[in-house]
């Protein structure tokens, strides 16, 4: 069809002069990994809590991480992502917000996504960590305040050991998923792999060989992070229980 | 403190109601052939013809191991040219809807054929067994006795992969196709208020899908205790 290969084109320099188009791609890769891998961390923090909250007996506190759960998972990601990008500035109280606007753009689009792809990402781990905890015998908990234990040390030494184990694979899913999501970032400017993809469409002219690279890009890290899921899951695998849900 | 100003939007809503059509037109074209074309791959992940089961299972395992995003932009940049030069297509028609559609379809039946595989997997092997000693053939089994059985199971599962869906259409964005959030972002450029609309559009999306998905969990109640 008269299309020419030409796979080389990754060690050329770029036209801007900063290195070659392969070094794009690996910036773009850096982006990709440090954002979905701290918006993780933030994630599980609070979808924990969250988690918690909803299996309380507190109307007030398991309502409001229903809410919390409700909002973050019934607005489409690229619509939260930008309310975190154009609007939240807006609403801060207005030094906050123009010290946000008068950062670095590339912190500004970094911390966004960054904040959207956590709280996105929490919502979910919270239904995991709540169906997790709800998975349990209602005998353990019933056990643990029978022995005298308040209701937080029931929490601390009888429900969570238990529940964190059992949360691990579906958690692996939700782990692949924010790395495919962060590619939705592209689309406030910020030059994480997809984005990169689009500008070496531009700049190479050699679509084929820039889309088939960065989608073998999502493909390692897939690949990475099934295998090292796969892992911790062998090492907390409670016995008895059959593996996964 | 932002001064809010919410007059642009009664008279950008037959815009937004136009983009919105275009949202639903793509989740309800997405559904059906992803559904079709997801049922296909599950049944031959199942069969036991091997080449027919590595195809579906290495189909479903990239189209899930790479962003939705990524999907797009090869629907939108790369298939169009490749059509073009290949069946000679008039250059730089505007194919964005088709693409989008075709694009989504493909996605989602990756993920919609692991659901229907689970719910066929779900049914008794007792059924497929009394079908065939009725002297049904598996192709009689499959679609008389075991598919019906699944798919009433799945009903719940595919609904929500469809609100899913819906959520996801918003990021035709990449195309600059106008749909409902594409829409609402035009509206709020032009005029200057983006902090409004992306607001109103936010609130629109939630109602829409929270709505939604009590529908179907109160369907899903409804099967269980049936």
């Amino acid at each position: 069809m008269g299309y020419n290969w030409n796979w080389g084109i990754f060690l050329q320099p770029t036209a801007t002069g900063d290195g070659t188009y392969l070094g794009w791609m690996f910036y773009g890769f850096k982006v990709t990994i440090a954002l979905s891998l701290s918006a993780w961390f933030i994630a599980l923090v609070l979808g924990a809590v969250v988690g918690i909250l909803r299996t309380v007996p507190n109307k007030w506190l398991s309502g409001f991480a229903t809410a919390y759960v409700e909002v973050f998972r019934n607005i489409p990601l690229l619509v939260q992502l930008f309310l975190w990008y154009f609007v939240m500035p807006e609403l801060l109280p207005e030094n906050l917000g123009n010290a946000f606007k008068q950062s670095n753009p590339i912190v500004q689009q970094f911390l966004s996504s960054m904040v959207c792809l956590a709280l996105f990402t929490s919502a979910r781990v919270a239904e995991q960590v709540r169906s997790g905890i709800n998975s349990l015998p209602p005998g353990q908990k019933n056990a643990g305040l029978a022995m005298g234990f308040t209701l937080s040390q029931t929490y601390r030494y009888v429900l969570l050991p238990m529940a964190v184990r059992l949360i691990v694979p579906p958690l692996t899913s939700e782990f692949l998923n924010i790395f495919k999501n962060s590619a939705v970032c592209s689309t406030i400017g910020l030059l994480e792999l997809a984005a990169q993809g689009r500008q070496l469409v531009d700049y190479t002219a050699q679509p084929y060989e820039s889309f088939i690279a960065v989608t073998l890009a999502y493909l390692l890290i897939n690949v990475v992070v099934m295998f090292g899921m796969r892992w911790v899951e062998e090492q907390v695998r409670v016995p008895g229980y059959i593996g996964g849900k | 403190m932002h001064e809010f100003d919410w007059s642009s939007i009664p008279n950008a809503l037959p815009f937004l109601w136009d983009g919105m059509k275009i949202s639903l037109e793509i989740t309800l074209s997405a559904v059906v052939f992803g559904i079709v074309w997801g049922t296909l791959l599950a049944l031959m992940r199942l069969s036991s013809v091997t080449p027919l089961s590595w195809f579906a299972a290495a189909y479903v395992n990239l189209f899930r191991a790479i962003p939705l995003v990524m999907v797009l932009l090869w629907f939108f940049l790369i298939v169009p040219h490749l059509l073009e030069s290949l069946f000679g297509f008039p250059r730089g028609s505007d194919m964005r809807l088709s693409s989008a559609i075709a694009g989504f379809a493909l996605f989602e039946a990756a993920y919609y054929s692991e659901i229907i595989r689970a719910g066929i997997q779900s049914v008794p092997k007792g059924q497929m067994g009394a079908a065939s000693a009725l002297g049904m053939t598996y192709g009689q089994a499959m679609r008389l006795v075991v598919l019906p059985q699944a798919f009433r199971n799945m009903v719940p599962l595919l609904l929500t992969q469809g609100i899913i869906l819906f959520q996801d259409t918003s990021l035709v964005y990449v195309s600059a196709l106008a749909d409902f959030f594409g829409a609402a972002y035009k509206v709020g450029d032009r005029d200057g208020r983006l902090v409004e609309l992306l607001l109103f559009a936010g609130a629109v999306y939630f109602v829409i899908c929270f709505t939604a998905s009590r529908i179907v969990r109160h369907y899903q109640n409804k099967l269980k205790t049936a």
